[in-house]
């Protein structure tokens, strides 16, 4: 039965093979044609909130700093209106042992891979969470394949990526180096079923388990050191998880009250599947080519069913432009003497403008930082812009064009955030649902409920909305 | 003539996993016409030229084949030459810093 390695053959085996690779029977949690119980699927993980915080701190991960930002609030200051300008704070979750906040997100789902005996992990990310899977397999002692998208069709890596890749490879993990195309998620199908390793997927339950516990040390840190519970916390936003996981953490630390902003590159006018384009791109995530595909329909992913659902959670949704966030990196390094990012630095972009609407009683809390190094740098992604001739240049970086030109801001005055309609992505995310289901498919109750907690609306709202669109 | 490379040299392979005509639905236009290709690293199971079908063992014990294009792979990946729109971005600042009273 296990015959075919065409991209047809090895796609109508998602299902066993996802089932054999995550040790989750995601069918047991249905509870209508779409509705699935989100908090079991989470809770029957076993793992609660102190249990992961002990297994993080038994590999190093977490209890990162919290580092307030004054020389960066002082200049928000010299912005905002009098009274204005919040305190802003960055968790500098590049003091994780592989340089991320993705390290919370590996260790649970490798512990689980420990825990059930399988002989190695495998992982599909182009980003930091390989280096995180990989080194957490180190330290566990399992073998670890890293499955990236990586190469352009003349050979030309993504710097960023490149230095992922070696990141990998220098924990010990295999790499597949990949050119571009969505049959990544093929590739990984067959390197699990081959191998029988444990799929470390960014989007179980796992992964968002080990990213509560960051949240929820930003809300004990951010009382302990400003004397209130974060006003605002800033996550970048791609895949869904970093805004899901941390939005939990914070409300288990009983911070109800604060205002979940995720903020996203603009990569608008670049197709994600697209060879020429990208090299294009001088951000490899936290932009909008993931994140606003998954925040309209987040079981678009490695598995049946997403424990990422950013919609539950987001409160307000904003985009930066490209030139935006190097600015902020080039200002961090040299105002704050932080060099990290660059992607990772798109919530502080968002931070910067956001902490100046404040008061300065107030505070803003950027909830990551990641390592930098040759390839995951600004210059790098620069030079490979001027070279595949892209204008970069300085002024108004509203001017700048995805793919054309990235303009670096002339002046801080110059920074803003484009806010996203989150009522036009709840509509797109229904339609995107009522498109998963049958011809003449009929919904339950539960169905109408499960869509407006997905939604975060009421189930009058998701009926009006479903009538709309019939 | 192509170089010959020792068993148990770090090398890498290239191999297509789908040709042109073999990809996904979903592929955009400007890429289907493309291969899907794959590189891995590993160790040389057997003596092979660069340009030749070469098997390699990689880092998981997995036996893979492809064309062997390079052995002692190097990690090439820099920063570059500075960037003069970033060069100036700290100074700046400190001067609005300065302005404002604040002693930088």
């Amino acid at each position: 039965m296990n015959t075919g390695s065409d991209y047809q053959a090895v796609m109508a085996r998602q299902n066993r093979i996802m089932r054999d690779s995550v040790g989750i029977d995601y069918a047991q949690y249905a509870l209508g044609a779409l509705a699935f119980d989100y908090e079991r699927l989470l809770s029957d993980t076993g793992y609660e909130l102190d249990m992961a915080r002990d297994i993080q701190s038994r590999t190093a991960v977490g209890d990162t700093p919290l580092v307030e930002l004054h020389n960066l609030t002082a200049v928000v200051r010299t912005l905002a209106r009098p009274g204005r300008g919040a305190r802003i704070f960055v968790k500098d979750e590049a003091a994780n042992p592989s340089g991320s906040f993705k390290d919370r997100r590996a260790s649970i789902s490798v512990h689980e891979a420990k825990r059930r005996g399988f002989a190695g992990v495998a992982a599909a990310t182009s980003g930091n969470y390989g280096a995180a899977v990989a080194s957490q397999a180190a330290k566990a002692g399992l073998r670890c394949i890293i499955v990236q998208e990586a190469v352009d069709s003349r050979g030309v890596a993504q710097p960023e990526i490149a230095e992922k890749t070696r990141a990998c490879e220098a924990y010990g993990a295999e790499v597949i180096r990949l050119s571009v195309g969505p049959e990544l998620f093929y590739m990984f199908l067959r390197v699990l079923e081959e191998t029988g390793y444990f799929n470390a997927s960014l989007y179980t339950p796992y992964s968002i388990v080990g990213i509560e516990t960051l949240g929820y040390e930003l809300a004990l840190q951010t009382t302990e050191r400003a004397g209130r519970l974060p006003d605002v916390v800033v996550t970048t936003h791609a895949g869904g998880g970093n805004v899901t996981g941390t939005a939990r953490g914070l409300l288990k630390a009983g911070s109800h009250a604060t205002c979940m902003v995720a903020a996203s590159v603009d990569l608008q006018g670049l197709h994600m599947a697209s060879d020429h384009d990208f090299n294009r791109k001088s951000f490899t995530t936290g932009h909008t080519g993931f994140s606003i595909p998954f925040t309209t329909w987040p079981d678009r992913a490695d598995v049946p069913r997403n424990a990422a659902r950013p919609l539950r959670y987001i409160d307000r949704f904003v985009t930066v432009t490209q030139g935006e966030v190097f600015y902020v990196t080039q200002a961090l390094a040299e105002l704050e003497g932080l060099e990290r990012g660059p992607a990772g630095n798109t919530s502080l972009a968002a931070a910067f403008v956001i902490a100046r609407e404040l008061d300065q009683q107030q505070t803003v809390v950027v909830q990551e930082t990641e390592y930098t190094g040759a390839g995951k740098h600004p210059l790098a992604q620069l030079n490979l812009a001027r070279e595949l001739g892209i204008e970069v240049c300085r002024g108004d970086p509203r001017l700048g064009k995805p793919g054309s030109s990235i303009v670096i801001p002339a002046h801080p005055e110059q920074l803003a955030v484009v806010d996203v309609d989150l009522e036009q992505l709840r509509r797109s995310y229904l339609r995107n649902a009522l498109d998963t289901l049958a011809p003449g498919t009929a919904l339950t109750t539960d169905d109408v409920r499960f869509l407006a907690e997905d939604t975060r609306s009421s189930t009058g709202h998701v009926q009006e909305m479903i009538d709309d669109n019939r | 003539m192509s170089e010959r490379v020792a068993a148990g040299t770090l090398v890498e392979i290239h191999a297509v996993v789908l040709a042109p005509g073999e990809r996904a639905p979903q592929v955009p236009e400007d890429t289907r016409g493309l291969p899907l290709e794959m590189r891995v690293k590993g160790v040389l199971v057997g003596e092979a030229n660069v340009g030749a079908q070469a098997e390699i063992r990689t880092a998981t014990g997995r036996h893979l084949q492809g064309t062997l294009v390079d052995s002692a792979p190097a990690y090439t990946h820099t920063f570059g030459p500075g960037i003069a729109e970033l060069t100036p971005i700290g100074a700046e600042l400190r001067e609005i810093l300065r302005r404002r009273g604040h002693s930088r």
